[in-house]
């Protein structure tokens, strides 16, 4: 596509451009409609498992919730706290939501189909989610109001402990596929399981690295139950308390792209992103964009069933499990893995 | 911490046994109705909205024995009375603060003719101030529009009172 539109009256410099910003609203665009939809099944998720129906009313089944709750907030004013920092706090929600779509730059969504093919995607990612940090704390500083503060504090230091662990687990993964490219750790996982299961989840040593990093992603993106940083029997909404209409809409989507994209990456990183689950040539008939957004929503399901299930963490029990807990468990695994992949496939 | 414990707690059996829990019930059927479109059944004894009724002929039941005033906990009843043209002791006033009812259905015990009852009717609202004081106006306004449905509830409850 990009070699098209070089080839048109455009030029190279052009038409380079011109197609970039094509594949990126090809990407924010239904990413967009999944964050919508996503928040929708999230609600009836959690819904049908406290035995409550969830939204039924707007659109058939209530499918239409999401967009009837987006208009209602763009139509309402946006109101910033005479006290706050009036830059910083409308720069803040800004920043989340485009973090959380940057990171989408480097997914594979199907065999070379990606925006950006680069050697270091994992470390990229890494990068973005780390800076996803900085609208948090911007607005609980901005925001010049206690409990927003308090949440800032507390979603600086979870981000920053679980992305620790999650970045040694991100090593034994890279350990074993011996790329940081995305497509080239996802081509890795081709028939790892004795040949015909497509995931590294099919492997003793990648397997509780799998269930870590589950559990890191679900602090990562501060979900239930790690969902310390809007406790609201203690910090009111948390970082988002002074927001209203479009500049929380903001957050609001940001999250739960961040959430998908935490879903994508246990999809690729583990589950063997759009490859098929089973290498079975029948299987292959079903385009790989689909076998992906299968397991993100697998694993959304996840994500939406831990909610329903398990109650809040205190917070030192939270830092308890990233640091005394995970760190040295990843650890122990890059060890482990480094050492395995040592004697049987660098071995002297 | 014993083997066991110890085994549980890396194998994150709590968790495994939680989810297995949710799981069962995100399967059952939903324990909440439909509201809007479906509601609970409703006793004939049910306490809502205020109504004040006539007779058959139209002849107001209020006789403003003010009983319902002395016996109302909240003191949400206020009354007035005077003799009307055709002799008779009428109300010329009778306001229930909606605000201040606490929906025992006292008043209706006490009403020696049946002219106060309180009406299955829950879904009422009010969109401006002073809307919750209901007058006799109001009162008599519900009476009429659904005195078959309080006629039909103060049968089906008669054998028991």
């Amino acid at each position: 596509m990009t070699a098209w539109f070089q080839s048109t009256w455009l030029g190279f410099g052009w038409g380079w451009f011109i197609s970039t910003l094509i594949l990126i609203l090809l990407i924010a665009l239904p990413l967009m409609l999944a964050v919508a939809m996503i928040i929708y099944a999230d609600r009836k998720i959690w819904a049908a498992m406290a035995l409550r129906r969830g939204p039924n009313v707007v659109g058939p089944f209530g499918l239409l919730q999401s967009f009837a709750d987006g208009l209602k907030v763009f139509l309402q004013e946006t109101i910033v706290p005479s006290a706050s920092n009036k830059g910083l706090f409308l720069i803040a929600p800004i920043i989340t939501f485009t973090v959380a779509l940057m990171a989408w730059a480097v997914i594979p969504f199907n065999s070379g189909a990606v925006l950006a093919d680069i050697n270091v995607g994992l470390l990229y990612i890494l990068a973005i989610s780390s800076l996803g940090v900085y609208g948090v704390v911007m607005s609980g500083w901005a925001s010049n109001s206690k409990y927003p503060f308090f949440s800032a504090m507390r979603a600086a230091a979870q981000m920053i402990s679980y992305e620790v662990s999650i970045g040694f687990i991100l090593i034994c993964v890279v350990l074993w596929a011996g790329s940081f490219n995305l497509n080239a750790i996802i081509e890795a996982q081709r028939g790892h399981g004795l040949g015909l299961v497509n995931g590294f989840f099919f492997n003793l040593l990648l397997f509780p690295m799998w269930v870590v990093f589950l559990i890191s992603s679900l602090a990562e993106t501060a979900r239930a139950p790690f969902d310390l940083t809007e406790a609201e029997s203690e910090l009111v909404a948390g970082y988002q308390t002074e927001y209203s209409s479009m500049s929380f809409a903001l957050f609001w989507l940001g999250e739960y792209a961040n959430v998908l994209l935490m879903c994508a990456l246990n999809a690729i990183l583990f589950f063997g992103g759009w490859l098929p689950p089973l290498e079975l040539e029948i299987l292959y008939w079903i385009p790989g964009w689909i076998w992906l957004f299968a397991k993100i929503f697998f694993f959304f399901f996840v994500f939406s069933w831990v909610k329903a299930t398990v109650p809040r963490y205190r917070y030192d029990q939270l830092m308890r499990l990233g640091w005394k807990v995970f760190l040295p468990l990843s650890l122990t695994f890059v060890v482990l893995i480094s050492g395995y992949l040592m004697l049987t496939r660098y071995g002297a | 911490m014993t083997v066991a414990q110890l085994i549980k707690s890396f194998t994150l059996w709590e968790f495994v046994k939680a989810h297995a829990l949710t799981l069962k019930y995100f399967f059952k059927p939903k324990a909440t109705i439909n509201y809007p479109f479906e509601k609970n059944p409703i006793s004939p004894r049910f306490r809502g909205e205020h109504a004040l009724r006539r007779y058959p002929n139209g002849e107001e039941r209020c006789i403003a024995c003010k009983l319902c005033e002395a016996v109302c906990p909240a003191a949400a009843i206020t009354i007035d009375s005077d003799v009307s043209e055709d002799g008779t002791r009428r109300t010329t006033r009778y306001d229930i603060d909606l605000f201040k009812c606490i929906y025992c259905g006292f008043c209706e015990e006490a009403c020696p003719v049946d002219a106060i009852v309180e009406t299955r009717i829950h879904e009422y609202h009010m969109e401006h101030r002073g809307e919750n004081i209901m007058t006799k106006d109001k009162l008599l306004a519900v009476g009429e529009r659904y005195e078959a449905m309080i006629d039909a509830d103060k049968a089906a409850d008669a054998k028991y009172r």
